[in-house]
C-alpha cells in the first residue's frame, strides 16, 4: 500500500497551492464574492492555464488522462482557499457525465470546451419533494421526434446561475420515485422555455432555481439511456462526493490552521488562550476528526470509479455522513474557541464554517447517508 | 415530594395562554418563530400592551412594578411567552440593567430609569466586552476620569448588541487604574446621545446587524449616573451575569422549537412517508426530548428550592448548570432545524429581497440555516460555556 503521490501529482499539488496562495487570498476572495458573477473569471482561466479543466478526461479524448486522486488533489487545495469557481459543478459533475454518459460525437463536442475553460455546467436534480433521494424525479420528458420536451421545476441548481448549460434529470416514464425511468439531458440555458431565479447560497455560492416550460431538446443532448440513466447519474454523483470529501479536508485543515494561529495569539487572563488545557484538549479533538475525514476522502478517492455499483455506494455513503460528522464538530469547535469574532464575516473562520455546513447538506446529511448505509447493511463484512 | 402544578397555577396557565392569543398580532408571532428578532416599533408596542396588562416585568419587586408572582408563577408565565412564542422584552432593560438599578441604584435613578424600563421608553445596551477584554472581562481598559461633576470616558467596547438602536448603555468602566484588577472597576450608565460615542456595525455570520463596537472619546457622563458607589462596579456586574445566565436556559423556546422541528418533520417526506415516521429521526428527536425534559425538571427544582428558602437572591447550586445545558440545547435544535428542512436550507435570500418567480423551497426554509448559525453565540456570550465550566468546577464541585 503507498499513500504517497507521484512526482507529477506533488507538482500539481505545489503549483496549485502557489497559484490559490497567490491569487486567492481572504481580501481577493472576498472581492470575487462581492461581484456580480461571486467567482472570478480570471481565477478560472488560470485554472484552465495549468490544465485542470482537461485533468479528469482520458488522454485520447484531448483530456491528461489524470484519476480520482489528481481531482482529489485539486478539490483540496480550492476548499483551503474556499475557492468560489465553478470546477466541482462543471469539471468534476459536468466533466463526469460527459466522460460516463456521453457518447463520442457529445465528448468530441464538449471536452475541448470545457478543457479550455469555455463551457460552465451546472447540475440540476433537487426538487420541491426530493429532498435526498435522487431517484425522486418529478420533472417530465416527453418524447417529442428525435428529442424530447422537458417540463417542471428544480431548485438549488449550484452554479445554475452563471451555468452555460445544465444537466438535468427527467422523468421519462415511471412513478415520481421510481429508480428506472430517468433521463439526463443537457440543457442550454438560453433555450426556450428556461427560466431561472438567481441567489446566493450560505457560502456564497451562487445557485438557481430553474423551471422547464415545455423546452425542446434535440437528440444530441440525450446522455445515456433516457430510460435508464440512473447508473451514470448514480456514478457520477459518487465521483462528486468524493471530491466534497477532498473538499471538506481542506476546509478543515484551514479551519485548523487559523484555530490554532489564534489560540497562540489571542491573550486571556495574562497568557495565551491555547495555554488552557480545556481548549488544548478541544484542538485536539478537531485534529482526530480531521485525520479521519482525511482517510475517508482518500478511500473515496480509491473508490470513486468502482465498477460495482453497490460496493461504490456503500463507501460513499460511509464517506459523506464522516465528513458530514467531522465538519460539524470541526466547524462548531473552531466558531466556539474563537469566541466573539469567530461569529463575524470580517474573519475567515465563519466563512468556512459556512461552506462546511453547506457540504453536509449537498447530495444527502450524514443522516441520509447513515440510514442509507444501514438499509445497504452497513460497511464492513463481517466473514 | 408532589411533582404535579398547583390547580392554581394550571389556571394560572391557561390565563396566559389566552391573554397571548387575543393580544399578540400573528406577523409578531412568526417573527420569533423564525427565530428573528422583532423590530424596534413591534418590540415597544408589544411591551406596552404588556405594561397595560401589567406584566411587564413579572419578577420586579411589587414596589418597582412588578406582579408579585411567586418564582413558579414567573416561570410558567415566561414558558408559556416562549412557547407561544411571544416576544420577550428587552432583557437588556427588564432582566439586566433593571435590577441592578434597583437593587443598587439611588432613589433618583430608580425614579426616572425604571418606570422608562418597564413600558421600553428606553433601548438599553451592555457595554461590558472590549476586544483585549472578553473572558478576562475584568481586565477591561476603558477609563473614567472625574472632572467636577462629570466622568470623562475614553475607550473602546465591542459585541455591543443592538447598540443601533439604543438610547442607553451600562457600562463598566475604570475608574481606578492603581486598584486590583476588579477593584477599579465602577458601574455607569451612559446617554448614548452624548458627544463622543461612535457606534460601528459588526455583521454576524448569518448576515444580520446585531452587534456593534462602540467607540467612546471623551465621551461626558454626570457622575449622578453612577450606580451604587465607584469602584464597586464589578459586585455589580457578577450580580447581573448571573441573572443574564438564569435566563439563558430557555426551555420553552426549545420546546416551540421542538414542535417545530415535528411540524415540518410531518411534511417532509423521505421514501414515500413522512420524516416524522422514520424510526431513526424519531429516535434522534426522542433523544432531545429527554435532554430537554430533564433540564426542565432541573429548572423546577431550582425554582421551587428558592421558593422554599424564600428567594434569598442565592441560587440552587444546580442553576450553574441550566446556561451550559440550556444552551447547548438550544443549539442542538436550531442544527436539527436545518436537518429537517433539508436540501432547501441552502439558499440565503433576506427577508423580501424579490427574485421573480416562485421560489422551489418551502416558506419554512429560508430561517432555519441563519438561525443554527447565529446561535452559536449562545455558548460565547454570557460567558462562554468553557468560563461556566471552570466556574462549575471551582465553586461547585471544589476542584
Ligand atoms: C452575538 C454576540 C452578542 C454579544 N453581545 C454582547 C453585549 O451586548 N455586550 C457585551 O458586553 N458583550 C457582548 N458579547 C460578548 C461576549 O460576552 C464575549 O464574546 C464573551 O465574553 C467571550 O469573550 P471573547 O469573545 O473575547 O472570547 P475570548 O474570551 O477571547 O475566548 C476565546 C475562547 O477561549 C476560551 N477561554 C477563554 N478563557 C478561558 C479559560 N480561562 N479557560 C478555558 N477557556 C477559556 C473561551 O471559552 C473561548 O472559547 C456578545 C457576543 C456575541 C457573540
Amino acid at each position: 500500500m503507498d499513500f504517497s503521490l507521484t512526482e507529477e501529482q506533488s507538482i500539481l499539488k505545489d503549483t496549485l497551492g502557489r497559484l490559490l496562495g497567490d491569487h486567492c487570498s481572504f481580501e481577493a476572495r472576498r472581492a470575487h464574492l462581492e461581484s456580480a458573477q461571486g467567482w472570478s473569471q480570471p481565477m478560472w482561466a488560470r485554472y484552465a492555464g495549468l490544465g485542470l479543466m482537461a485533468l479528469p478526461f482520458p488522454e485520447a479524448t484531448g483530456g491528461d488522462g489524470g484519476s480520482s486522486v489528481e481531482t482529489m488533489i485539486v478539490m483540496e487545495a480550492l476548499g483551503e482557499k474556499l475557492a468560489l469557481e465553478p470546477y466541482l459543478t462543471t469539471v468534476v459533475l459536468g466533466g463526469g457525465f460527459v466522460r460516463l454518459g456521453g457518447d463520442s460525437r457529445q465528448r468530441e463536442e464538449l471536452i475541448p470546451a470545457i478543457s479550455e475553460g469555455l463551457l460552465k455546467i451546472a447540475f440540476a436534480h433537487t426538487e420541491r419533494h426530493s429532498r435526498y433521494d435522487l431517484s425522486h424525479v418529478e420533472t417530465s420528458a416527453q418524447r417529442d421526434g428525435d428529442g424530447y420536451v422537458l417540463s417542471g421545476a428544480k431548485g438549488i441548481v449550484i452554479h445554475g446561475d452563471s451555468a452555460d448549460k445544465i444537466f438535468v434529470t427527467a422523468r421519462t416514464s415511471g412513478n415520481p420515485r421510481s429508480r428506472e425511468g430517468i433521463g439526463l439531458f443537457l440543457v442550454d440555458v438560453n433555450a426556450e422555455g428556461v427560466s431561472r431565479r438567481s441567489y446566493r447560497l450560505h457560502d456564497g455560492l451562487g445557485a438557481a432555481d430553474l423551471t422547464l416550460d415545455k423546452v425542446k431538446v434535440p437528440a444530441s443532448a440525450v446522455f445515456g439511456d433516457p430510460g435508464s440513466a440512473m447508473p451514470i447519474i448514480q456514478h457520477v454523483v459518487d465521483i462528486g462526493i468524493a471530491a466534497l470529501a477532498a473538499e471538506s479536508v481542506g476546509v478543515m485543515s484551514a479551519m485548523q490552521a487559523l484555530t490554532l494561529d489564534y489560540l497562540k495569539t489571542r491573550q486571556q487572563f495574562g497568557m495565551p488562550i491555547g495555554s488552557f488545557q480545556a481548549l488544548q484538549h478541544k484542538a485536539v479533538d478537531m485534529y482526530v476528526a480531521i485525520e479521519q475525514a482525511r482517510s475517508m476522502a482518500l478511500y473515496a478517492a480509491m473508490m470513486a470509479e468502482e465498477a460495482d455499483e453497490k460496493e461504490r455506494a456503500r463507501a460513499m455513503h460511509a464517506v459523506k455522513a464522516e465528513i458530514g460528522r467531522s465538519g460539524r464538530l470541526v466547524g462548531e469547535t473552531a466558531i466556539q474557541l474563537h469566541g466573539g469574532v469567530g461569529m463575524t464575516m470580517e474573519f475567515a473562520i465563519g466563512h468556512y464554517f459556512k461552506r462546511m455546513t453547506m457540504i453536509d447538506v449537498m447530495f444527502g446529511d450524514s443522516d441520509h447517508h447513515l440510514r442509507s448505509l444501514g438499509k445497504l447493511g452497513g460497511l464492513l463484512d463481517v466473514a | 415530594m408532589d411533582l404535579r402544578f398547583t390547580d392554581e397555577e394550571v389556571a394560572f396557565r391557561e390565563e396566559v395562554r389566552a391573554f397571548l392569543r387575543e393580544n399578540l398580532p400573528d406577523d409578531m408571532r412568526k417573527v420569533v418563530a423564525d427565530g428573528r428578532l422583532p423590530s424596534k416599533e413591534q418590540l415597544r408596542s408589544w411591551t406596552r400592551v404588556l405594561k397595560a396588562k401589567g406584566w411587564a416585568v413579572p419578577h420586579w419587586p411589587a414596589a418597582y412594578g412588578g406582579t408579585g408572582w411567586d418564582p413558579m408563577k414567573q416561570y410558567i408565565f415566561l414558558e408559556e411567552m416562549q412557547k407561544y412564542p411571544a416576544p420577550q422584552p428587552l432583557a437588556l432593560g427588564v432582566n439586566m440593567v433593571g435590577p441592578v438599578i434597583y437593587t443598587f441604584g439611588n432613589k433618583e435613578q430608580k425614579d426616572f430609569f425604571l418606570p422608562r424600563i418597564i413600558g421600553l421608553d428606553d433601548w438599553w445596551c451592555q457595554g461590558f466586552s472590549e476586544p483585549g477584554a472578553g473572558s478576562d472581562l475584568a481586565s477591561l481598559k476603558t477609563k473614567a476620569v472625574r472632572d467636577g461633576d462629570h466622568y470623562i470616558v475614553n475607550g473602546q467596547k465591542t459585541w455591543t448588541s443592538v447598540a443601533q438602536h439604543a438610547d442607553w448603555m451600562f457600562c463598566l468602566v475604570r475608574t481606578d487604574p492603581e486598584a486590583r484588577k476588579q477593584e477599579g472597576i465602577s458601574f455607569l450608565l451612559i446617554d448614548m446621545q452624548t458627544p463622543g460615542i461612535d457606534v460601528r456595525p459588526i455583521v454576524t455570520i448569518e448576515g444580520e446587524r446585531e452587534v456593534n463596537e462602540v467607540f467612546l472619546t471623551d465621551v461626558r457622563v454626570p457622575v449622578t449616573n453612577l450606580v451604587g458607589e465607584e469602584g464597586k462596579g464589578w459586585n455589580y456586574a457578577k450580580f447581573l451575569l448571573g441573572n443574564e445566565r438564569t435566563n439563558l436556559a430557555r426551555v420553552g423556546a426549545s420546546k416551540q422549537r421542538i414542535a417545530r422541528i415535528r411540524d415540518i418533520a410531518a411534511k417532509e417526506m423521505v421514501d414515500g412517508k413522512p420524516l416524522i415516521e422514520d424510526h431513526r429521526f424519531r429516535e434522534k428527536l426522542a433523544s432531545i426530548e429527554i435532554e430537554l425534559k430533564a433540564l426542565e425538571i432541573t429548572q423546577l427544582r431550582v425554582i421551587a428550592a428558592d421558593m422554599r428558602r424564600g428567594n434569598t437572591g442565592k441560587p440552587d447550586p444546580a442553576s450553574s448548570i441550566l446556561k451550559l445545558k440550556g444552551t447547548e440545547l438550544q443549539q442542538t435544535t436550531t442544527r436539527l432545524l436545518m436537518e429537517v428542512v433539508g436540501p432547501h436550507a441552502m439558499p440565503c435570500i433576506a427577508d423580501g429581497e424579490a427574485l421573480g418567480g416562485e421560489p422551489v423551497g418551502p416558506d419554512y426554509a429560508a430561517h432555519a440555516a441563519p438561525l443554527y448559525f447565529n446561535y452559536r453565540k449562545l455558548s460565547i456570550f454570557g460567558g462562554t460555556n468553557e468560563i461556566q465550566k471552570n466556574i462549575i468546577a471551582k465553586a461547585v464541585l471544589g476542584l
